[in-house]
């Protein structure tokens, strides 16, 4: 446990000491609050679908725990790159409790990054329908931010070069976020589209946060929660059966 | 120094696909001597000191430190070592304390002993005014005396340096080997180093092995490498032994296989 507790507690000092990343990470979900939020809300409502800022900051909220989630792999491949990861490698501990540390950490900065978007959100006008699912939505939260966090672990065990997540960012981070439901609703989507959003984890996470905040949901939050937590325990497996086959 | 080798290599072998990189090297460190592993770039050096660190298995042969088998003890063969790598692999995001306090508790060191022994160790290292300074503000030359000093928080009995004065000035490497053979009459730890600083090799160690294309090809004092060479000087002695053709560190066959396999492994 000692092990796992340095390298969480590495991860959050050094995500509580860069404000560059802190202010740089805003940058994203502000856009989309401002631009899509504001600048579609009035066809959103429009078509009858209520307010476009009250169905979009939860799906904002999951794009910002996404991305954050999955930069920790890009720390990871730092980490490779720069040494810090060799001098844990050789370490007299399991590789496991490395890899839970490192990701427990990663998902922890998500989180942090997710209520500092869920602070903005409220600040430009959304209103969760009950306070009291406020807690039960960062459960959720916590959730997309594990799985995404292992999953980052396992593709940054398995690439050696900075290059190489450039193309995880384009064809795997950015359609898993298109997919998801976070900037359009599930319903009536063509069959292609509606089968792709049911393999993509972040939809029922998505889904899952939007029902406790704003309770409308596809699925049901019930059915969200457990494929989430079935998922996290895949790729938390995943994660670090990549992470044990590192070599430095 | 006690008989018993502290270090001890049999027939090692290390191949990449069809590039064999150490090619059956056999050699044994004493206890508390300082052993100098000397060879051109890409000579094999760094790859013997990852399969002895436990980075990568021999594809044959034997390794053995304080006489465990060490790829099949690897984790108390771990506890046993400390090892500053040729590359810097420190937290610079940290503080010199952090870092310390990082590695203490990646080896079980007891918080009560962690605290006392980063003291000692910053306070020889000179390091200790600054150890609430994040790491990125240090000088090269701070920068691998931290590392040192971390390297043998845990007390290992033997620590390896791969180049650990590469990019430092005169006065930087000298202060960083009094600190070395300081270290070794206080703590009677093993060094095994690698460098390419044949006068450093000269001075420090009691030692020296001279690999070059994967094989072993000297063992002996520096004085014993002059005389077996007829040389006056290491480097003189060094050259005899290895030729005077430039190595390309980058183009060797082995790091070309890495390259390949570097972006998708598995």
């Amino acid at each position: 446990m000692p092990v796992v507790f340095i390298l969480w507690l590495r991860e959050v000092k050094k995500y509580l000491r860069s404000r560059v990343q802190i202010v740089a990470s805003l940058g994203a979900p502000l856009m989309y609050l401002g631009v899509l939020g504001f600048g579609l809300g009035p066809v959103f409502r429009r078509a009858g679908e209520g307010s476009y800022l009250q169905f979009m900051a939860p799906g904002v909220i999951g794009m910002t725990v996404l991305f954050s989630a999955m930069f920790s792999g890009i720390a990871m491949l730092w980490d490779r790159q720069f040494g810090f990861l060799k001098e844990t490698l050789v370490a007299p501990v399991p590789r496991l409790a490395i890899m839970i540390g490192r990701t427990l950490g990663g998902a922890t900065v998500a989180v942090l990054q997710g209520t500092l978007i869920f602070v903005v959100t409220l600040i430009a006008g959304f209103r969760p329908v009950s306070l009291f699912a406020v807690p039960l939505a960062f459960l959720v939260i916590a959730l997309i931010a594990v799985i995404f966090s292992a999953l980052a672990t396992a593709i940054g065990s398995s690439l050696k070069e900075m290059q190489g997540f450039q193309m995880v960012m384009n064809f795997l981070v950015m359609p898993i976020f298109f997919l998801s439901g976070a900037i359009y609703p599930l319903e009536g989507l063509p069959r292609v589209l509606g089968a792709l959003t049911r393999v993509d984890p972040l939809t029922y996470g998505v889904d899952g946060v939007r029902g406790l905040l704003i309770g409308r949901t596809h699925f049901g939050v019930a059915v969200d929660v457990a494929v989430l937590l079935g998922v996290g325990v895949l790729f938390v497996v995943f994660g670090a059966w990549r992470f044990s086959k590192i070599e430095a | 120094m006690g008989d018993r080798p502290i270090i001890r290599v049999q027939h090692i072998v290390k191949s990449f696909g069809d590039v064999v990189a150490v090619n059956d090297v056999s050699f044994d460190v004493r206890p508390g001597e300082i052993f100098a592993f000397l060879g051109p770039n890409g000579a094999g050096k760094t790859t013997t000191i990852r399969m002895l660190t436990t980075l990568l298995h021999p594809t044959a042969g034997a390794l053995e430190l304080d006489g465990l088998d060490v790829t099949a003890h690897r984790t108390e063969v771990r506890k046993r070592f400390g090892v500053v790598f040729q590359d810097p692999s420190l937290d610079s995001e940290l503080t010199a304390w952090e870092n310390m306090d990082i590695h203490g508790v990646l080896y079980h060191v007891p918080r009560h002993a962690r605290r006392e022994r980063c003291e000692l160790l910053l306070r020889m290292f000179e390091l200790w005014e600054r150890r609430d300074d994040l790491v990125k503000t240090f000088s090269g030359g701070m920068k691998r005396r931290l590392e040192i000093a971390r390297g043998l928080l845990h007390t290992p009995k033997v620590l390896f340096l791969d180049e650990p004065t590469l990019g430092l000035d005169p006065q930087s490497r000298n202060q960083m080997w009094t600190h070395v053979r300081n270290l070794r009459a206080a703590e009677g730890v093993t060094v095994f180093l690698t460098t390419h600083y044949m006068d450093e090799a000269d001075r420090v160690a009691d030692r020296i092995a001279v690999i070059d294309h994967g094989r072993l090809v000297a063992t002996g004092s520096s004085a014993e490498l002059k005389t077996q060479t007829g040389t006056d000087s290491l480097e003189a002695a060094f050259l005899a032994l290895t030729g005077t053709t430039i190595r390309d560190e980058s183009a060797t066959a082995a790091d070309q296989m890495r390259q390949v396999a570097r972006v998708w492994r598995r």
